[in-house]
Parts: C-alpha cells; sequence; structure tokens
C-alpha cells in the first residue's frame, strides 16, 4: 500500500463515519424524578401575577424600558426577565402564552456548555453555575427556545434563565409562578403528573384543545408542557422532531470521536507516514 | 544546491505601516473599552445573534484562511512533494498569525473573557458532548505548535545576531525542536483535520433554526474540503503578493500546481454539497431565488468560476489568473463560513445583527495588527526564500 493510498483510505474511513445515520442515538428518558409546569392558554388571562412573581423570587431588576420607566413590560424573555407573557393574535383567535426555560429532557445548552455550566440536575432541572461559564454564548445558538439569555451590558456578565425556583424547591415551596397564577394556568408538579393531567383534560374538552401535548416528545421532550387551543406555531413553540435537538451533533461527534481512537490512529499514521518519508529522502540524498 | 529562507530587510517604518498602525491603534482602544464595558456597549450582537462578526469571521473564516500552514504541510510532509518546501515557512507564519488572531478573537468575544484558562485547565468538568469545547482545545494546542514549527526561523535568527548566550542558548534549542519537530508537524496535520470540520459540526446544534441549504450532517467534511481549497488559495495569493510587494521572481511552475491541485478540492466540495441537497430533496430550495438561494448559489459561483479558471494551463502559467482564482476560492470558502454562521442562522423574525461600527473597527485593527507582524517577522526573520528580480534596494 503506498502512502498515497493509506491516507485516502483513512480519510474514506473519516467520512465513512460522519456518514452514519442519527438513528444511532439512545432516545433518553425524563428522569424518574423529573418535574415540570403545564401552562394551558384556555385558564391564562394575561394578568402576569407570574412574571412579577418571577422577578420578586430570583431578585431580578425590573425590566420597565419599554414603558418609560413606569412599570414592568418586558417584549420577551431578556436578561432581566425569566418568564415572560405575550401575547399572540391570529384573525379573531388570541391566546396568551408564558415563556421561560423548557428544560428539556435532552437539553441542547448542557449538550453545549464547554464546562458543564448548564447541567440537568435533580428533578431533571436545567440548572447554571456561573464558576464554570465563560459567556461564550454557544448555549444561545444551541437552544431551540431561545431561552438562554446573556447579560448585554454588564461587564462581568452571567447567563440568565429559569432555574424552576430550585432554591424555593430545596425549602419545600413550588415555583413563583406557579404558586400566584390565580387561574392555575400555570401548575407546577411530577412529569407524569402532569402529562396525565393534560392528557385528560385533552379528553375531556375534545373540541376546546388542539389534541397534542407539546413537550411531551417535541424536541426529546421537555419538562414544562403546553395544552392549547390554538396551533402551537402560533404561541411561537417550533415545530420540532423527536429526536432531541443536540441528537445529530451528537451521533456525528462521538462516531468519529469514540474512546478518541480515530484521532489516535490519524496521529500514529501521520506520524509513519512522515518517518518514511524523511528515510527516503535520506536515502536519496 | 539548497537555497534557504532569508530575511527580507529594508526599512520597517513605512508609510503603509504606519497606516497599519494608526488603525491597530484605533481597534486596540475599542478592545479595551469592550473589556472594561461589556459587549452591548461595543457590537450589535444580541440574545437572536449571539455570534457575530468576531465568531463568524476573525475566528471560523480567519482560521480557514489560515489553513495554508495545514494544507502545504499535508503536500510536503504526507504526501511527499518535497520541491514546495520553500512555500512551508511562509504558509505557517501566516497560520500562526491567523490563529493567533482568532485566538485574541475569541478572548475578546467570550464575555467571561478573565476565566477563558479555565476551559484547558479544568479537565475534570470537560464536557464531552461540546463540540465548541473540542474546537477551543484544538485552536490553543494548535497556536502553540504553529509557533514551534515557526521557532527553527527565530532560532536561526538569534544564531547570527545573538549575543554570545543568546547564541548558546539557540544552538542548544535547535536540535532539541528538530528532534521532535517530526511529532510536532504530524500534530500540525492532525489538529486541523479535526477542529476545521468540528467548526462545521458545531453549528449542527442550531437544528432547524439553521437553513436546510446548510444544515446537513455533511457540515463537518465539507468544512474540511473547503478550508484544504482556501489553505492552498491562501499560499497562492500569499506568494503572488510578496512576489509583487517584494519584488521578487515567484515560483511560477510551483503555483501553477497548486492551482491544478484546487481544482479537484473544489469539485469534491462542490460535488458533495450538491449531492446532499439532491438526496434531501432540497434542490429546489437551491433554486428559490430567495436570500438563501441566492447566497448558496453565489457560494457555488465563486468557487466554480475560480476552478474554471484553474483548468486551463494556459490560464495556470499567469500569475494574474492565479491570483483571481485564489482570491474567489477564498471569497467562495469565506462566504460559505458566513452564510452558515450568520445567514443561516434563524433565531426568528423579530431579531435582526449588522455588525455595529465600532465591532468592525476591532476587526480591521486586529486584521492590522496580523499584518503588521508579518511585515515585521519577514523582513527580520528567515521566512521567505525570494529570488530578486533586481539588485536588492534596501540594505
Amino acid at each position: 500500500m503506498t502512502r498515497r493510498t493509506a491516507f485516502k483510505l483513512a480519510l474514506a474511513g473519516a467520512a465513512a463515519t460522519m456518514a452514519r445515520p442519527a438513528a444511532a442515538a439512545v432516545p433518553l428518558g425524563a428522569p424518574a424524578d423529573a418535574v415540570g409546569l403545564l401552562y394551558d392558554t384556555t385558564k391564562c388571562i394575561g394578568c402576569k401575577a407570574c412574571m412579577v412573581a418571577c422577578r420578586e423570587a430570583n431578585g431580578l431588576a425590573p425590566d420597565t424600558g419599554q414603558s418609560g420607566g413606569l412599570h414592568l413590560m418586558p417584549v420577551d424573555l431578556n436578561e432581566k426577565t425569566k418568564t415572560v407573557i405575550k401575547l399572540y393574535r391570529d384573525g379573531d383567535k388570541s391566546s396568551f402564552v408564558k415563556a421561560q426555560c423548557m428544560h428539556c429532557v435532552d437539553p441542547a445548552c448542557a449538550s453545549a456548555c464547554m464546562l458543564g455550566a448548564f447541567k440537568k440536575r435533580e428533578f431533571g432541572i436545567v440548572t447554571y453555575d456561573v464558576n464554570f461559564c465563560i459567556g461564550c454564548r454557544y448555549c444561545e445558538v444551541a437552544c431551540p427556545y431561545g431561552v438562554p439569555k446573556f447579560e448585554w451590558s454588564k461587564a462581568a456578565p452571567k447567563m440568565v434563565k429559569c432555574e424552576l425556583c430550585n432554591h424555593r424547591l430545596a425549602v419545600g415551596k413550588q415555583p413563583a409562578c406557579t404558586e400566584v397564577c390565580p387561574r392555575q394556568a400555570v401548575i407546577f408538579g411530577r412529569r407524569e403528573d402532569l402529562l396525565r393531567e393534560a392528557r385528560a383534560r385533552l379528553v375531556a374538552s375534545p373540541d376546546k384543545y388542539v389534541q397534542k401535548i407539546y413537550g411531551e416528545t417535541d424536541g426529546g421532550g421537555t419538562q414544562c408542557l403546553y395544552i392549547s387551543h390554538v396551533p402551537f406555531d402560533k404561541i411561537g413553540l417550533p415545530a420540532l422532531a423527536t429526536d432531541s435537538t443536540p441528537s445529530l451533533q451528537r451521533t456525528i461527534q462521538h462516531s468519529i470521536y469514540k474512546g478518541f481512537a480515530a484521532p489516535v490512529a490519524l496521529y500514529g499514521l501521520l506520524g509513519v507516514v512522515m518517518l518514511r518519508n524523511r528515510r527516503s529522502a535520506g536515502d536519496a540524498s | 544546491m539548497t537555497v534557504m529562507p532569508q530575511a527580507v530587510g529594508g526599512r520597517i517604518l513605512t508609510r503603509p505601516f504606519r497606516a497599519l498602525a494608526a488603525l491597530f491603534g484605533i481597534g486596540a482602544m475599542l478592545i479595551l473599552y469592550r473589556l472594561a464595558t461589556g459587549l452591548g456597549q461595543v457590537t450589535a450582537m444580541n440574545d437572536g445573534y449571539p455570534w457575530g462578526l468576531w465568531i463568524a469571521f476573525d475566528v471560523v473564516t480567519g482560521t480557514a484562511l489560515a489553513c495554508g500552514g495545514y494544507s502545504v504541510a499535508l503536500l510536503v510532509y504526507i504526501l511527499n512533494k518535497g520541491k514546495y518546501h520553500t512555500l512551508v515557512r511562509p504558509a505557517i507564519l501566516t497560520s500562526a498569525l491567523g490563529y493567533t488572531l482568532a485566538g485574541i478573537g475569541v478572548g475578546l468575544d467570550v464575555g467571561r473573557w478573565w476565566s477563558v484558562w479555565r476551559v484547558p485547565v479544568f479537565i475534570w468538568r470537560w464536557n464531552l458532548d461540546s463540540v465548541l469545547l473540542e474546537v477551543a482545545l484544538c485552536i490553543m494546542a494548535y497556536t502553540l505548535v504553529l509557533w514551534i514549527e515557526l521557532s527553527p526561523a527565530f532560532l536561526e535568527k538569534a544564531e547570527q545576531v545573538g549575543s554570545p548566550a543568546v547564541i548558546r542558548l539557540a544552538s542548544r534549542a535547535k536540535p532539541i525542536v528538530e528532534k521532535v519537530l517530526l511529532w510536532i508537524i504530524a500534530l500540525g496535520i492532525l489538529l486541523p483535520t479535526m477542529h476545521q470540520s468540528s467548526l462545521g459540526a458545531l453549528m449542527l446544534i442550531a437544528g432547524p433554526r439553521l437553513h436546510p441549504l446548510w444544515n446537513t450532517g455533511w457540515l463537518p467534511l465539507l468544512f474540511l474540503l473547503s478550508c484544504l481549497a482556501m489553505g492552498y488559495a491562501a499560499i497562492v495569493f500569499e506568494a503572488v503578493l510578496s512576489s509583487w510587494l517584494f519584488r521578487s521572481v515567484p515560483e511560477r511552475r510551483m503555483l501553477a500546481e497548486l492551482g491544478q491541485a484546487m481544482v479537484p478540492l473544489a469539485v469534491a466540495y462542490a460535488g458533495l454539497r450538491l449531492y446532499d441537497l439532491a438526496m434531501r430533496g432540497q434542490i429546489g430550495a437551491l433554486f428559490a431565488l430567495d436570500l438563501y438561494s441566492v447566497m448558496a448559489l453565489l457560494e457555488f459561483a465563486l468557487m466554480m468560476v475560480g476552478a474554471f479558471i484553474l483548468l486551463s494551463d494556459a490560464r495556470r502559467a499567469r500569475l494574474d489568473h492565479l491570483f483571481r482564482a485564489a482570491m474567489l476560492f477564498m471569497l467562495a470558502g469565506s462566504l460559505y463560513r458566513f452564510d452558515t454562521y450568520l445567514v443561516a442562522f434563524r433565531p426568528g423574525a423579530h431579531w435582526a445583527y449588522f455588525p455595529s461600527v465600532t465591532e468592525l473597527l476591532v476587526t480591521v485593527g486586529l486584521i492590522s495588527g496580523e499584518i503588521m507582524l508579518y511585515i515585521v517577522i519577514v523582513k527580520v526573520f528567515p521566512i521567505l526564500t525570494l529570488e530578486k528580480r533586481h539588485v536588492a534596494y534596501h540594505h
């Protein structure tokens, strides 16, 4: 075998590994202790009590920019806002929708994060630890829901996102947003219980709801679930495959770098080829 | 007779050099301002477009344009084409400078820049799912490798002009470097193979937010093929340009052959892309003539026109044609990277991004600094192998 063909073979091998289909990804289930939220568009009246409670519970400065400094009025999740109520209008149909971290079963932010500042921990909550955050913002590129936000205006910025009030859960309380919701439009519970509750509501009022629980399998599943009287894409929830968002990348990357064997082999091959080249050059002179 | 690389010599503080220094000065001041105040004050990046010009150009495009060292190392050390050896040092120098600039670019772009050192040090925290971790570690290691590969040039100079102590040190260090150099060069081929492909894999995590014309599992291989093509193009570009600037006779035959080698790379890249688009049923999207289709067609067109120029023996023999083709290849590959990282990334209709003036000035300043360093290094250290056209005019 000539050096040239050896190298070509190595490249072809690398290409073949890359071409392996994504089906090799093992689907991840939600952890057994997974908790989350269930939001029901038909119950929300848009009072925004959850936003105020969230701000207080998480020590966030009020975002009053849009209102000329008068009252809390963020247009979206941002560096001061971990949950927001938005209004979607489609003809004569309208709906409120609450945005916050979805606490994915297989979170893209955690898969992307270099030092694991974003990590799925107890109860499946996706938490953030600033000590291991470099501020690269790859999590923002990764999150299909646009949840993690960066403190653009600060010299020492952090990432900001809902951590399901895990500091309150630790002392036996529920998240601030579910505690204050006057209509129980958003409720807190174990993911399994929430799925059961959602299914019961869909069955009880088949005409009222789109017959789907968003987050059951979308993007590999989320721990915050939605049921709605308007199509989900209208309320800003993207159509995602049932494969989790990071699965394709992970499959490709792990196929190439499995056990770091391919890079080590390639390194050895490169070294051997170069040694032979040098020896043949030495013979010639 | 072997021709050895020589310092170009000549005055350093020329007028163009001073202009570059002024641009670098403006950039440096803005960099200090950014470090003191945060990213929001200097850049137009936002939560929709968390990565902007600094990542898409300084890092992703810049390192691809700096693949000359990688491409020529493959040619000389693996495919055993020793005759291209004179191209190695200048290529390694531009690569070292390009990667150093990319490193500085990342350092400015990360919000918590003072904690970057934790990435290589906190081994117990490494998230092996993170493609960015692999890219970051690889680029850090490769930048170091490039400067080690270049170190013989500095040691040779030190042997000539240093004080006795420096000369002793340099002549002691040289055999050590020469002994390990082979394995360093092998690393210098392995690492770019890894991170240039991973720079493609990086954007796969954006999933459906990445436009289907770019969102494919083949991104790693497409990035690898195109960075090799860009690497050879950058070598041709640099060789022709330095022959013009330093008034020397360029190695026409060699450059023509490099040009020839660029054609199959371009065909492989374009062929694989078309095959993938066809397999995924996206040929229609390619000709939809919306923004995305126009950008993708432009990427294809730039590379194909470049490859077409290089097809003919007569055109390859002419420096202006070679230069033009090299520029087209570099543009095509750069646009492909810009599109993958910025244009094809669709965070939602309510988000927009266009780099701010200050953001642009930082990039311009960094590039100016890179060119200044290149000029200083080739004038002082033995990098280029130039055959003088005229009697040497500055001495």
